[in-house]
């Protein structure tokens, strides 16, 4: 290792690289406070960015998609790179990467399905370094984890300039690439309930191929069974179905009360090809995504229901 | 030179470098530190070949910026061979011939000592998932699954 050491050395004091002419307008700054963070964005005059695992922002930057002035690194933030167990259920930092969820024990037997999401995002490389709240403000359509955490009834704890707020995941994204945050405001933490007893969640998305793709179509759902295994409550949400995630309040009324029995699956399955308002693309057709919503939420309420006890 | 100071931890040296802020770890790595093992394919974390380890995690390091390896330990290709003496996994991927044109084997070889350091008796699946950040457009990828079940064998024994 002497010789390498040795060249690191001549590196740092006659390396020179074709970057040393660029990016010289741009500041990189790793703030230790979410407070100094917020604050930083506020005040910058050109556009600024946050880096948590850089996922999206470094292919977007490489793309020349977007040539921020400012990158704020959140992941010296206290808090920022962990996952708490709290008495209200589990407080996921911003900075956690998905393989983390994947690896924590605890979660997975509370919320397998929005651990399955997660994990489904990117190959190993990203999963080393891609964060769910990262999913969320991207804002794709067809982010894998957002249907998982809105039918989860999922909240993130946003931090501003003006203090904090928690707010519905679904209320985050408002279009493909865009979000209802503020200049200034990052979200800090995922909020997961305490799981209740009977309780089970899933997810599934349609890929053309077996592993590492953008859905296509997708489908979260999470079930609350009652005493006698009669569903008490639910939400189903569907993904790269319409410019935002789909929370189907029908198809949740549709399941409340039953046992999952066939007729009601099918019932789900019309009402959530119904609900879909997807383009029309390569990847899919309208009449194709609707079919495959629908038999994707049959699918996942009958993973969720096994998973909650039922049957 | 104006720029990011960044110290850091490669392969267990210390190594103290400047860079600008939109600059990948991967192009510090190459450009700045000689380090020309690891690869850039794609430039977008969607090929592999530049994987690194950093913290323990194996990460593309074209997906993360010089600045960020600020007091994190890194590995990389130049650091998996002692002295002559090659890391099972490289030999078995020459035994197998589990490499051609030679672009994706550095990030093969740090992506499947990742895998078998967190998982030492890999099932023919698990591999092949663990590996599928990886791609090759030479070999089929079936003597590199062979090469990586074989080393995992060795590795055992040893």
């Amino acid at each position: 290792m002497q010789e390498a050491d040795g060249h690191y050395k001549e590196s740092l004091y006659n390396g020179r690289s074709d970057h040393d002419h660029q990016g010289e307008t741009m500041r990189y700054i790793r703030p230790q406070s979410i407070e100094e963070a917020a604050g930083l964005l506020a005040s910058a005059a050109g556009p600024a960015a946050i880096l948590a695992g850089g996922s999206d922002l470094l292919v977007r930057m490489k793309g020349g998609f977007i040539e921020p002035e400012l990158i704020v690194d959140i992941k010296a933030i206290a808090g920022l790179s962990e996952i708490k167990e709290t008495a209200d259920g589990f407080s996921i930092g911003a900075a956690v990467p998905c393989a983390v969820l994947g690896e924590n024990a605890a979660l997975k037997k509370a919320w397998p399905g929005v651990v399955e999401a997660a994990k489904l995002i990117g190959s190993k490389q990203v999963q080393g370094r891609c964060t769910i709240v990262g999913n969320l403000c991207n804002a794709s359509p067809a982010a894998d984890s957002v249907p998982a955490l809105v039918a989860a009834g999922a909240k993130a704890v946003v931090a501003g300039p003006n203090g904090r707020r928690t707010i519905p995941v679904e209320a985050v994204p408002t279009g493909p690439g865009r979000t209802s945050l503020a200049k200034g405001e990052i979200i800090e933490a995922i909020l997961l309930d305490k799981r209740a007893p009977n309780a089970g969640d899933a997810y599934q998305r349609f890929i053309p191929r077996t592993e590492m793709d953008i859905a296509v179509v997708s489908a979260g759902v999470n079930l609350t069974l009652g005493e006698a295994g009669a569903i008490k409550s639910a939400r189903v949400a569907l993904g790269a179905a319409a410019p935002t995630v789909l929370l189907v309040e029908e198809a949740a009324e549709v399941l409340v009360g039953s046992k999952l029995d066939e007729a009601t699956l099918e019932r789900l399955a019309k009402i959530c090809a119904g609900a879909c308002r997807p383009i029309d693309d390569k990847r899919g057709t309208i009449e194709f995504r609707r079919k495959v919503a629908g038999v994707l939420a049959k699918r996942v309420a009958t993973t969720a229901y096994e998973r909650a006890g039922g049957k | 030179m104006a720029g990011v100071a960044v110290s850091t931890t490669i392969n267990g040296d210390h190594v103290e470098y400047l860079c600008q802020p939109d600059e990948t770890l991967l192009d510090v790595l190459r450009d700045r530190l000689g380090l020309t093992g690891a690869k850039e394919g794609c430039g977008t974390g969607d090929c592999g070949a530049c994987s690194v380890i950093v913290d323990n995690r194996l990460v593309c390091s074209c997906l993360v910026l010089g600045a960020e390896a600020e007091g994190r330990q890194i590995e990389t290709i130049e650091g998996m061979a002692h002295g002559d003496q090659l890391h099972p996994l490289q030999q078995k991927f020459l035994e197998h011939a589990a490499l051609q044109c030679g672009i994706c084997t550095p990030g093969f070889l740090i992506a499947a000592k990742d895998l078998l350091e967190k998982n030492p008796s890999p099932t023919e699946e698990e591999i092949r998932f663990g590996l599928a950040g990886n791609l090759c457009r030479c070999t089929g990828y079936d003597k590199i699954v062979r090469a990586v079940q074989d080393a995992a064998n060795v590795m055992k024994g040893a």
